[in-house]
């Protein structure tokens, strides 16, 4: 197998996401209007409600739709990541993943690309989000839109193989359901999504800790960060290695030799 | 390398934590041969299967394709190897042709090469016009028909084929088997074909019975009717089934 081999495969997989993502448009829909809901709904409310003080990157004080919106973003591309594993569970359950694993291509390859071929579709969301969040007066510099591209794909890599790494643990599809509980509100609101971490170390330390602790955090402020130009290397090196973490355990389980694929088959 | 078998596999034994599914098995497919493995349900017909796909890796024996152990040499095993599971695996919601394109870009086929392929396998099993249709709007048989013509894409040497037949109607039962004879026969493809029914055994088949994880017998249908001294292939595999559980 040569080069050519290995992106002609990578293609194959992004265009299968891709017409999925086309015969499922309601996805995209959904994809969209959770956030929305948030921002119109939840940030309005909160408005005069949460005060947010002058913090990184910000340079004046802000609305509260403006500090919530990279935590949307961030939201978008954590159900993205979630679809990603409810899309291998249901290829497993449907039994198409036989295909995919029985390909001659080395399984870690397997599974990055469908990683990528996924976040490809993330991103595009995250940027539709920022396009109709227009509407609410959030405006980064021009200069933001393209800077935060690579948070997008490295916040979408992290979330998408956390999501690969719970497909290969989870054994049906029914048991997605707890994915919503013990893992996207979690994530989500032990954050600095809805709130800055100062507010929460002011409250309860031992949560701020765990809003420390938690990647999600680091793919919001990344994207915040990046939507002015600015990187923070903190979040950068915990999402590389947040990301390298769950993609080697994700391989690991969908390793033949060792991994969960082997044990299930005995259960 | 056409000298070598096209399957060979040497005392291939698979527990599933403590239960043993199966044992010593041994027997080869030799290229251009269709080789019937004849089993009841839970005989072990899938996880060896599995096992030569590398679905699941092989801790006890060896299995070879063309000579080359799967183990060392997965990625160019997997080339030569053309599946049909026992369990649909085809996009329902994708056309009949993206399942092919997809398939065939997983082993790395141009678009151009994918495109005539397709053109021609499409053609033999009698789908031609459907090829722009969503698989879910096919039947049972197509569906199969479908998973045929993609795992010969790629052109493999060896197919293997879990119970293909299961849940079809007679005709689409006779084609399938009609089809796979005439690709061993005419271009030297081995298959190993995988079933409980027993009418599946042509005359010039070869057959492997599997039994509880173990291979009963190994030869020629004939072979085993003289062997077994019964006039039919149901009687001699009853027969072999019963000296198992006389031995037992």
């Amino acid at each position: 197998m040569t080069p050519i081999h290995y992106l002609r495969c990578f293609a194959g997989i992004t265009t299968r996401e891709w017409l999925r993502f086309l015969n499922q448009r309601g996805r995209f829909f959904s994809a969209l209007v959770r956030p929305l809901v948030w921002l119109a709904i939840f940030a309005t409310g909160f408005h005069f409600v949460l005060g947010v003080s002058i913090i990184p990157p910000y340079e004046t004080y802000i609305p509260y739709e403006v500090y919530i919106a990279p935590g949307l973003i961030a939201m978008v591309l954590l159900f993205n990541g979630m679809l990603i594993s409810l899309s291998m569970v249901y290829d497993r359950e449907m039994g198409s993943m036989r295909i995919l694993m029985v390909s001659p291509l080395p399984r870690w390859f397997l599974l990055t690309a469908k990683l990528l071929a996924g976040v490809v579709l993330s991103v595009l969301q995250a940027y539709a989000f920022l396009l109709i969040a227009l509407l609410w007066d959030i405006v980064p510099p021009l200069y933001g839109y393209i800077t935060v591209l690579p948070a997008l794909i490295l916040s979408g890599l992290m979330m998408g193989a956390l999501g690969l790494l719970l497909s290969s643990a989870i054994r049906q599809l029914e048991n997605f359901a707890s994915v919503m509980n013990f893992v996207i509100f979690p994530m989500f609101f032990a954050s600095s999504a809805l709130y800055p971490l100062w507010h929460v170390k002011e409250a309860s330390l031992p949560l701020y800790y765990v809003c420390e602790a938690n990647p999600f955090t680091h793919a919001v402020e990344l994207i915040r960060f990046a939507l002015y130009g600015r990187i923070e290397p903190v979040s950068t090196v915990v999402l590389v290695a947040a990301t390298a973490i769950f993609l080697t355990l994700a391989v690991y389980g969908y390793d033949p030799a060792k991994g969960l694929m082997q044990r299930r088959a005995a259960e | 390398m056409t000298d070598l078998p096209a399957l060979s596999i040497e005392g291939l034994g698979h527990s599933f934590g403590p239960r043993r599914v199966l044992n010593n098995v041994s027997f080869s497919v030799a290229a251009g041969d269709f080789t019937v493995l004849l089993g009841l349900n839970g005989a072990g017909k899938t996880t060896l299967f599995s096992l030569a796909t590398r679905l699941y890796v092989q801790r006890d024996g060896i299995i070879r394709i063309f000579g080359m152990d799967i183990r060392e040499r997965a990625s160019e095993c997997l080339q030569r190897i053309g599946v049909v599971f026992q369990q649909p695996t085809l996009d329902l919601d994708l056309s009949v042709e993206h399942n092919l394109f997809y398939h065939a870009a997983l082993h790395g086929l141009s678009h151009r090469e994918t495109a005539q392929r397709i053109a021609m396998e499409i053609e033999r099993v009698g789908l031609a016009d459907q090829r722009r249709d969503k698989v879910r709007r096919l039947s049972g048989g197509q569906r199969r028909r479908v998973e045929i013509a993609r795992c010969l894409l790629h052109r493999p040497r060896l197919l293997l084929l879990d119970e293909p037949t299961v849940g079809l109607d007679i005709a689409s039962r006779q084609f399938m088997l009609d089809h796979m004879r005439r690709l061993c026969r005419e271009e030297g493809i081995a298959a190993l074909w995988a079933t409980h029914l027993i009418d599946e055994v042509g005359e010039g088949a070869k057959v492997v019975v599997l039994h509880k994880g173990e291979v009963r017998a190994v030869g020629a249908a004939a072979q085993l009717l003289g062997q077994t001294r019964t006039p039919s292939m149901r009687a001699a595999f009853e027969s072999l089934v019963q000296e198992e559980r006389a031995a037992a």
